[in-house]
């Protein structure tokens, strides 16, 4: 009896499925486009807003410019360069001096933030001292580190520092202390020592916490960067920034802004890459 | 010489007192006496939360007694010994490392060449059954497929003394039946002693040779039953044995008890 009633009832299954399937996907595949469109529709609007404003002088153009001017700006300094010199290299030496950053302010968050976390003796006397610091507003630093040393790189460099250093630290040093107390006990029973325990279980599951540190800590080194080289610099995205407001270009000052927008979407970008890569132990639902 | 005619694990008086959060005292184990012998299979069953892994946390060396002895193989406990394996409640896989690279971890820790560690792994994933799996993170298994990597991970460091907190509880009912009669195949060819702590009279009557009854926390030895039933057993069948269950019942009088007491004091707690 019961094989007949499958049977009968398998062909109605199966002719429904695909066709629910497809529509399924279907309104999927709409929704997408329905974004999509919006989201242009979105910046169209906001820029053609911009600009009919900034035409019909209801808001001053000398001070708000609008986007053509702005993108002309983009155009000049891509085709004829900038005061400055070529704008390749003003991004160059911007980039630079934040990846430079960010690579000592990261591994020094990263190894301040595991060892306090694992020392706890460490980790109870400099614990105040971190605190401070970490109250103090670090953008203000910029002029002191200019003072210190001078127009070049390593200005900007510091600060930029002083900007990745905290947030990677307390995530490393967070990431050091929630550790699955079951993976330690686990390792120490298989014979790992104190040293392989903290290079074998502690930073590699304190490897998902510094990620996300990452990410926001780009976006710092470049701040670092261009607020150095917006005080005193040679060469630097932040430097023509600093210009163009000198010389009351209001439209370089949003070109310099949208060039740096594109630089970190890039670096985002890279970065997620790399923690795809490096993250393929986790569920790629959790992984998101 | 002494080492070879002395019990795997003694403990002597042992107690152990936390200090909790809020300040206060708690008293897991109090003047605990148990010998476990050479190649026996002891399991420990009592009322939940009275302090049976804490028994285990003492003998593997990841914790001290306040009080009394722990001995293992004769000689006072001092920090993790390499003699024991734990298999732990929860999962313990390493999450980044590859299933074959999780049974490499202990030997490797242990300072084997790399290429005799592989090789060593990779029999014991045959024999737990996930040859076939070596490449795969512990998250594209089972649950009960990591337990089996669990088990290669520790019995690839041959311990002579395995201590097993609750290992199976996490498991579907099939699983865990499969599981242990996985471990009895296991555990048969190596002479290892054997503490598994449960709160499953069945599954510790089916495995054990001894079956060790806790009071309500603070725990201590209530009783402790011999289980006569004739070896190679499987889990399923020998439950159905007349013996089988005349020893339940026997072994109930005295837990039941526990476990009553345990439940008023909850309930006291509630109220």
């Amino acid at each position: 009896m019961s094989p007949e009633v499958i049977s009968a009832s398998a062909p109605v299954d199966t002719s429904k499925q695909p066709g629910r399937a497809e529509s399924r996907a279907r309104a999927a595949r709409r929704r997408k486009a329905v974004v999509l469109v919006a989201r242009v529709l979105l910046l169209v609007a906001v820029l053609g807003l911009w600009e009919a404003l900034s035409r019909a002088k209801v808001i001053d153009p000398f001070n708000f410019s609008m986007p053509s001017k702005v993108w002309d700006q983009i155009y000049t300094w891509i085709t004829h360069g900038t005061a400055l010199g070529s704008l390749g290299e003003q991004i160059w030496v911007t980039l630079q001096e934040a990846l430079l950053g960010w690579v000592i302010g990261v591994a020094a968050g990263v190894v301040f933030g595991i060892a306090l976390g694992r020392i706890a003796f460490l980790a109870d006397v400099l614990g105040p001292y971190i605190k401070v610091l970490n109250s103090i507003p670090r953008i203000v630093l910029a002029p002191i580190f200019v003072i210190w040393f001078g127009l070049g790189p390593s200005s900007k460099i510091a600060s930029a520092v002083v900007l990745v250093f905290f947030p990677v630290f307390f995530n490393a040093f967070q990431g050091a202390r929630e550790v699955d107390r079951n993976l330690v006990s686990n390792a120490r029973i298989l014979g790992a020592s104190d040293r392989r325990v903290t290079l074998q279980v502690v930073i590699p599951s304190a490897t998902s916490w510094i990620f996300t540190s990452l990410h926001v800590s780009f976006g710092f080194a470049l701040i670092g960067a261009i607020v150095g080289e917006y005080i005193g610099a040679t060469k630097g995205v932040g430097l023509l920034v600093a210009q163009s407001q000198g010389t009351f270009n209001a439209a370089g000052v949003y070109a310099a802004m949208v060039i740096l927008a594109v630089v970190a979407l890039v670096a985002e970008g890279l970065l997620t890459f790399a923690e795809r890569r490096i993250f393929r132990w986790k569920a790629t639902d959790s992984g998101h | 010489m002494s080492a070879d005619t002395s019990p795997a694990i003694e403990l002597r008086g042992a107690s152990k007192t936390f200090r909790t959060p809020s300040g206060g005292l708690h008293t897991a184990v109090r003047g605990l006496d148990l010998t476990v012998g050479r190649g026996e299979f002891v399991a420990v069953v009592g009322p939940t939360g009275c302090g049976k892994s804490t028994t285990l946390t003492l003998v593997s060396g990841l914790e001290e007694p306040t009080e009394g002895e722990v001995l293992v193989a004769g000689a006072p406990v001092a920090g993790v010994g390499d003699k024991v394996g734990f298999v732990f409640q929860q999962d313990a896989t390493f999450p980044w490392r590859t299933v074959l690279s999780n049974v490499m971890a202990g030997p490797r820790f242990r300072g084997v060449p790399k290429a005799e560690a592989k090789q060593k792994a990779r029999e014991w994933l045959a024999r737990v059954g996930l040859a076939a799996f070596e490449d795969r993170y512990p998250h594209q298994l089972s649950g009960g497929q990591r337990k089996r990597v669990a088990l290669a991970a520790t019995f690839v460091n041959d311990p002579e003394i395995l201590l097993m907190d609750e290992p199976f509880s996490a498991l579907d009912v099939q699983t865990r039946a499969l599981m242990s009669d996985e471990l009895l195949e296991l555990w048969e060819g190596t002479g290892a002693s054997v503490v598994f702590v449960t709160h499953d009279l069945e599954e510790s009557i089916a495995l054990a040779d001894k079956v060790v009854v806790m009071t309500a926390g603070p725990a201590t030895v209530k009783h402790i039953f011999d289980i006569d039933l004739p070896r190679p057993r499987k889990v399923e069948s020998v439950r159905l044995e007349p013996r089988f269950i005349e020893i339940y019942r026997e072994i109930w009088e005295s837990l039941g008890e526990e476990v009553r007491i345990t439940r008023e004091r909850g309930a006291a707690h509630v109220a």
